[in-house]
């Protein structure tokens, strides 16, 4: 338990992903089985218990301590759980520090009864560190910003593999994880890949260059749009449905509408999007699905998603993955039409004869759903499915950024290479207030797309002119007179009933600086508006 | 019995002795002063005449330049000094380097003023020593029961630990220049890391003088880079002041890994609010469990709190049947670094 939980305790701390992934690949290397598999499976989520209710472990720490000082010292933290693991009055030598490892096994037979009764035996015996990790783990809440990507990246470092190899096998694992681990310390062969229902590793895009075009010939590409929704891959094989992320997280619990219609047998990828009657809707619609744990009849029927299929890897019992991609959309095509499913249609490709007439239908879509496309995919016909993101078969061209001229107004500290730097920019534009004053408003938050040098400049700005701080974050000077403007380049543009102003950009980011222009003359929220997305 | 208010009583420039007319840290400039330790809110310049440790004056002396007094006095631990019938003794504190308990006997009573103390081993100051008193001085800086510290040597583990795993970067340790910079030199030292350990200019003069008084520090550099050298402090640790991890300084350092020092550390909103990556929870002052044991061993008549977290510790007196009240001193325990 010590060292797990000095693991959640660094990459509490940790904000840069390489430093999660060292140290989760350095606990793995480290940890005996089965605590370092308990381990991982608490972080990825798939392990939650609700063994104690906060009532109870208040009720705990209330027996063992005067309540004035308990209450005192809950006010001065805030967090009950930090509250007791800090106060809990230690008993060294009381008992033995459990193992994760019994923890879980006594959490996953013990009644609620016993659960407390061991809770409080656990308490006594651990450290501060110890209690805080056994309160979160018990509470469902660690919150550590690991994501199952991540733990799946730091498994693929520690034994030297690539990361498209545990996603194959993941599926058939189950915590500890013991067989995933003997096969990446070369112990044993790699897990049977071959459980049905399981995730096929995706195969991923490079985006394209201009001077790509002078290279490649038209004549051996497909090009179809870019969907704005998820990518998803949607597997029915042998009695198994199954919806997975294109990182192979399982999502088919918030999904049970698409899970119904996947009447078929074989595996589709495609672009999970919510449709009506045929026509995708925003993005924003479709994050009113994402990230929930079941989806009830009534979000469904508001919200009813779809997929819309780029691509066949199976069919029956046939892998498709080695044939050209011109085999594959042929047989993709029939299998969409056989299937009959009101929620699974045909990524329809876009005929084209040269570049220049594809880079004109990109700047200007035909009416309909490619309105409010990403961009287009080039496909070479004779490409097999190749997981990962291989250099050559595949490009997204996406559409070309919104940009508007918006005013610096708040700054933070960045992370690791710039944690001496004003990094993190929050940007506003004009509106006006009630009485007609013209007043900025935030939009955005951009933390890259200016290079070293403009970073300098940037910090210094801000540095020269903080008018007030909140914690760590600075107020920037910045009115009619006074202000720095920065041309913020953005994909999208939604309403948005949790920003002040409205509206929410989909990956903001500096495109230039413009020290040449006055604030008063940044963009006003009104040329934004017209901006949204025409869904 | 006299009341111990006649002996040594709060006032607005600090704890003053009546019967001696002198005060204890004074926070303003006053004619004789008795100083506790070298930390800048203890210690000011410009008084008439001040008695201390041989240390703590060459700490002042050197913070403040050799004119900081009129005249100076240095005393050794346990000496006595009497003047007006007020006998006066410095006995270890544990908190820095020099730093002492005043005890304060006149008519037939004992007030020890214990300044900043801490009851945990320093390699860099002989342990505290507990007086029996009728009248205990006491800060509470972490008078409130969720600050109970770790060892500070598992800290120094964990440090070290992280300069393993993360070769590339630069491990910048805040702490405060006097009193824990060489503090956690020493603790390196003893954990059996022996590179070279760079520091902010700001300590140089301050390690010089521990040295001076026997501390031996190891091989220690100035954190200083030559243009275009930044990859030279991959893998090492760097020493400076909290306030430098924050400030341009810290750039000159590859790939920087900020790592704090302090007491506050114990709490997590604190660390996430300096965008610390390493908290390290190593205080030169008493936590909780420390103030406590310390009262319950002393058992002082009468027990008066400084500043801090004064509202816990009087409940803990009341709950353990202790005499005890709160004097609210301002002036102390600004500088957060510092614990």
């Amino acid at each position: 338990m010590r060292a797990f939980a000095n693991l959640l305790d660094r990459l509490a701390f940790t904000p840069q992903r390489n430093g999660k992934l060292t140290l989760l690949r350095d606990f793995m290397r480290e940890q005996p089985d089965p605590e370092r598999g308990w381990a991982l499976a608490a972080l990825t989520g798939a392990l939650s218990f609700d063994a104690a209710k906060p009532a109870f472990i208040r009720k705990a720490i209330e027996a063992r301590m005067d309540s004035a000082l308990f209450a005192l010292s809950y006010d001065y933290v805030g967090d009950l759980a930090e509250t007791v693991a800090l106060v809990w009055p230690a008993k060294p030598g009381a008992n033995r520090e459990p193992e994760l490892a019994e923890v879980v096994d006594a959490l996953r037979t013990a009644t609620r009864a016993e659960v407390q009764k061991l809770l409080e035996r656990w308490l006594d015996a651990l450290d501060p560190d110890g209690r805080w990790a056994l309160l979160k783990l018990l509470t469902g809440g660690l919150r550590v910003g690991v994501s199952a990507r991540l733990a799946k990246q730091a498994l693929a470092d520690m034994g030297g593999v690539e990361v498209s190899e545990i996603e194959e096998v993941w599926h058939g694992q189950e915590p500890p994880f013991e067989d995933l681990f003997a096969w990446l310390e070369k112990r044993s062969e790699k897990p049977t890949a071959d459980t049905p229902g399981r995730f096929r590793p995706v195969m991923l895009a490079h985006a394209i260059d201009d001077t790509d075009f002078a290279k490649l010939d038209a004549k051996d590409f497909a090009a179809e749009w870019k969907w704005d929704g998820i990518r998803v891959q949607a597997v029915s094989e042998r009695a198994q449905r199954k919806l997975y992320s294109r990182t192979g997280d399982e999502i088919g619990a918030s999904f049970p509408d698409v899970l119904d219609f996947l009447n078929f047998e074989g595996v589709i990828d495609g672009e999970l999007l919510v449709m009506r009657e045929g026509a995708v809707a925003s993005f924003s619609d479709l994050q009113q699905r994402l990230n929930r744990k079941t989806a009830d009849a009534k979000l469904i029927s508001k919200f009813p998603a779809g997929i819309r299929a780029y691509d066949l890897l199976l069919e029956g019992e046939t892998d498709l993955r080695h044939l050209p991609f011109r085999e594959r959309r042929v047989r993709l095509e029939a299998f969409v039409k056989s299937t009959r499913s009101p929620r699974i249609d045909l990524s329809p490709l876009q005929p084209f004869e040269n570049w220049e007439e594809l880079a004109a239908l990109r700047a200007n879509p035909p009416e309909g759903d490619p309105r409010v496309a990403e961009g287009l995919m080039l496909k070479r016909w004779d490409s097999i499915y190749e997981a990962g993101r291989p250099k050559g078969p595949w490009f997204k061209w996406k559409r070309d950024p919104h940009l508007i001229d918006a005013v610096l107004m708040y700054a933070q500290r960045g992370h690791g290479k710039r944690s001496g730097f004003y990094s993190d920019y929050t940007f506003g534009v004009w509106r006006e207030d009630p009485n007609g004053d013209r007043m900025l408003t935030p939009v955005g938050k951009a933390y890259f797309g200016f290079t070293d040098e403009e970073l300098k400049q940037i910090d210094k700005f801000v540095r020269d002119n903080t008018v007030d701080r909140f914690g760590p974050v600075r107020v920037v000077k910045a009115n009619k007179e006074f202000g720095l403007v920065f041309e913020v380049a953005f994909e999208g543009l939604q309403r948005s009933s949790r920003h002040k102003s409205g509206v929410a950009m989909r990956f903001p980011r500096i495109s230039r600086l413009r020290w040449d222009k006055p604030a008063r003359e940044a963009d006003e929220l009104s040329t934004l508006e017209k901006m949204l997305d025409p869904i | 019995m006299p009341k111990p208010e006649s002996v040594l009583c709060p006032s607005p420039a600090g704890l003053y002795c009546p019967p001696g007319d002198f005060y204890i840290d004074p926070v303003r400039s006053v004619e004789r002063a008795v100083i506790t330790h070298g930390h800048s809110d203890h210690a000011r310049s410009g008084h008439g005449a001040v008695v201390a440790t041989a240390e703590t004056l060459a700490i002042m002396a050197a913070r403040y330049g050799e004119d900081f007094v009129g005249s100076t006095e240095a005393v050794r631990y346990g000496q006595t000094i009497e003047r007006d019938g007020v006998q006066v003794t410095l006995v270890p504190a544990g908190h820095i380097l020099g730093s002492a308990q005043a005890v304060v006997r006149a008519k037939g009573m004992t007030i020890v003023a214990s300044g900043d103390y801490k009851r945990r081993r320093d390699p860099t100051c002989p342990p505290f020593e507990p007086v029996p008193c009728d009248v205990f001085v006491t800060e509470a800086t972490f008078g409130i029961p969720v600050f109970n510290f770790p060892e500070a040597s598992d800290e120094i583990v964990r440090l070290l630990k992280s300069v393993a795993q993360f070769p590339e970067r630069t491990h910048l340790v805040g702490a405060y220049a006097l009193g824990k910079a060489q503090r956690i030199i020493r603790l390196l030292r003893e954990a059996g890391y022996d590179q070279p350990i760079y520091v902010h200019g700001a300590m140089e003069k301050l390690n010089t003088l521990y040295e001076r008084f026997g501390i031996d520090l190891g091989p220690v550099e100035p954190a200083t880079v030559e243009k275009g050298k930044k990859k030279d402090f991959a893998g090492a640790i760097v020493i400076a002041p909290p306030s430098a991890i924050d400030d341009r300084w810290s750039r000159r350092f590859a790939d920087p890994l900020p790592a704090f020092a302090s007491g506050w550390m114990r709490v997590r909103a604190r660390a996430r609010q300096r965008q610390v990556e390493l908290p390290l929870v190593i205080s030169d002052h008493a936590d909780w469990s420390e103030l406590t044991a310390t009262l319950e061993e002393i058992k002082p008549g009468e027990v008066w709190i400084t500043h801090g977290g004064e509202d816990a510790l009087l409940r803990w007196c009341e709950l353990n049947d202790q005499k005890a009240r709160a004097l609210s001193l301002v002036g102390y325990g600004e500088d957060e670094g510092e614990a």
